[in-house]
């Protein structure tokens, strides 16, 4: 009785709509379960990687190289006999931890300038949108390893880079709900309430966007991850012995005309990550725009 | 048109004028010494000064601001930090690799993506489209070096159809062709895949539309329908879309021009990268931010010739 007020508000029968929403998804389309079953693995699969490794990821044995797969190395050596397996394993952690970082930063000040930009509109709405526009006129890559390159090749740098590469996304997607709930009446009438512009924005703007912003943050993870194993290709990514799938592939592609493998399985492992993201993302997208617009 | 030329030039230069600021900050805003970073810790006192000098970090910041667009607006874009030559003949001379890549690309991926978004559309929820909308998931999936790799992998060294190392060479068709054909294959697939997605949602979006049901209605023949009603008007976003993922091909130009070592931009990133080039590096940017305003207009321009609503005034 007490708390009846805190019962009311938006916010809770939102989530679930949100969560009948996904339920619905779930069951209708099968992939999309099958992608966040995949995803889930994956997620696990770097979890736990030291328990599920079968030998040190850095750790050099120089008799052991270029092996191919056999019962003692799951996937084979590299060139440095290291355990192909267990570094793949452990290069999961990197990839997601940097795609998982950048993505959710990028989601928080995205959606937060966003939802500025369209709450407030007329000339703050311009000046925003413009500036975005062009940053995401921008090629993703190219933007990416622009900043990693000028601030040094680092985990924490590639986390900015790659975050700020996000960012102008986030902020098209919370921006265009946000210019047709702010005409909505019960916006109008938290504002004769008194309420203040910050309040309306977290309590009652932010719920109605989330669901959007939520979708599109499982593909742009997808994207982010790419980026990540794009970057540490190019040899921008977190420095070795530490193993990134990346990296791994730039390492392997010396080698590919004698041992295609070193190549062969992390480049699957980022496509198994990417596509899983992207099912996922893409049935959950479904779900909520029934009409299924692109990008 | 003419005129509407014009005018999209005079709405690009805010654009460019932006992007040439966000390069000039983004070089600024590194921490430590610019000058430190290239010679490195052992340089001495003097030599440091020279190089601020040599990159005018010793004048006022606005001072700085105002040479750097200017010498950056006229193709001045100063020298290579590593081998001394002019930035602009450095990118003239690859940028030509990089474009025919880029352009065979695409014309790949809208003849392979259009229609399989118009098959799948006119399939929708059959087999087809389940196929076409998995295999083309997967497809956007790949990163391009990836995709790379197992193309040379396959057609490269198992079967030996196409050359390992694609030098880009030009001196009769065939060889020409044997030397783009991977390269443009790998970007082309992702393009494929992106288009082939665009049209078939767009394709659905206005199948469904009253006019259609109307044509349907008078009796209009269900190819005209689909060719002549629905696709001219489907086509609009596709353009849109095909602009934007230009700028998401030229990024992953970089990765296939690794892979197939082939000359281009990417290859001359990637070595400014490598030698700390950073004097090229700004020239690269503002290389890239001309391109990217260049195929934003091309778009704008298409539009006219697919929807006569628009005016070129």
């Amino acid at each position: 009785m007490t708390s009846n007020t805190e019962n009311i508000p938006m916010p809770k029968s939102n989530r679930a709509l949100f969560l009948e929403q996904m339920n619905r998804t779930f069951r209708s389309n099968k992939l999309t379960g099958v992608g966040a079953a995949i995803f889930l693995l994956v997620v696990l699969a770097a979890i736990f990687a030291p328990l599920l490794s079968t030998h040190d990821h850095i750790d050099q044995n120089i008799l052991n190289r270029l092996e191919g797969p056999s019962d003692q190395f799951l996937m084979g050596t590299d060139a440095y006999g290291r355990d192909i397996y267990s570094r793949l394993l452990h290069g999961a952690r990197i990839s997601l931890i940097i795609g998982g970082v950048a993505i959710i930063s990028a989601m928080i000040i995205g959606t937060a300038i966003g939802i500025i930009a369209g709450y407030y509109g007329g000339r703050t709405d311009d000046v925003i949108m413009q500036f975005n526009d062009i940053l995401l006129s921008f090629p993703t890559l190219i933007l990416g390893l622009i900043v990693v390159a000028m601030l040094g090749p680092n985990m924490q740098n590639m986390i900015i880079a790659i975050s700020l590469t996000s960012i102008p996304g986030f902020t098209r997607i919370a921006r265009a709900p946000t210019i047709v709930i702010r005409e909505r009446d019960f916006i109008e009438a938290c504002r004769a309430l008194g309420y203040r512009d910050w309040r309306i924005m977290v309590y009652h703007i932010l719920p109605n966007v989330l669901s959007d912003v939520m979708v599109m943050a499982s593909l742009w993870l997808a994207t982010a991850i790419r980026t990540e194993a794009s970057l540490s290709f190019i040899g921008l990514g977190v420095k070795p012995p530490e193993a990134t799938w990346g990296g791994m592939i730039r390492e392997g592609f010396e080698n590919i005309l004698d041992n295609p493998w070193l190549s062969i399985f992390p480049g699957l492992a980022i496509l198994l990550v990417v596509f899983s993201l992207n099912l996922l993302g893409d049935g959950l997208r479904d779900a909520i725009d029934p009409k299924t617009r692109e990008a | 048109m003419f005129t509407f030329i014009c005018r999209r030039l005079i709405i690009s230069i805010p654009t460019l004028l932006a992007v040439i600021s966000i390069i000039f900050t983004l070089v600024r805003i590194v921490p430590g010494d610019p000058a430190q970073t290239i010679l490195g810790d052992q340089a001495s006192a003097s030599a440091l000064d020279a190089m601020r000098e040599r990159l005018g970090l010793n004048r006022p910041l606005l001072e700085q601001y105002f040479d750097f667009m200017g010498s950056a607006l006229t193709g001045d874009w100063g020298e290579s930090m590593v081998t001394g030559k002019p930035i602009l003949g450095e990118v003239v001379n690859v940028l030509p690799y990089t474009l025919e890549l880029t352009f065979v690309a695409v014309i790949f991926g809208v003849l392979t993506g259009l229609p399989l978004g118009i098959w799948s559309a006119l399939h929708r929820n059959q087999l087809i489209d389940y196929l076409v909308r998995l295999t083309t998931l997967i497809g956007l999936s790949f990163p391009a070096f990836v995709s790379a790799i197992l193309l040379l992998i396959v057609f490269a060294i198992n079967l030996g159809w196409f050359p390992v190392i694609s030098s880009g060479g030009r001196d009769d068709v065939i060889g020409w062709f044997r030397d783009l054909a991977m390269p443009a294959l790998t970007l082309g697939t992702i393009m494929t895949a992106y288009i082939a997605r665009v049209t078939r949602s767009s394709m659905l979006g206005v199948l469904s539309e009253d006019y259609i049901r109307t044509a349907r209605a008078k009796g209009v023949p269900n190819n005209v329908i689909i060719w002549h009603h629905a696709l001219r008007n489907a086509l609009i976003p596709v353009v849109t879309m095909i602009g934007l993922f230009l700028g998401v091909l030229v990024g992953n130009s970089v990765l296939t021009e690794i892979v197939f070592n082939r000359p281009g931009l990417g290859k001359l990133i990637v070595g400014a990268l490598g030698q700390r080039d950073y004097t090229m590096l700004q020239g690269l940017m503002v290389c890239y931010a001309f391109i990217i305003i260049f195929i934003n207009m091309l778009t704008d321009l298409t539009y006219g010739l697919i929807d006569p609503r628009v005016k070129y005034q």
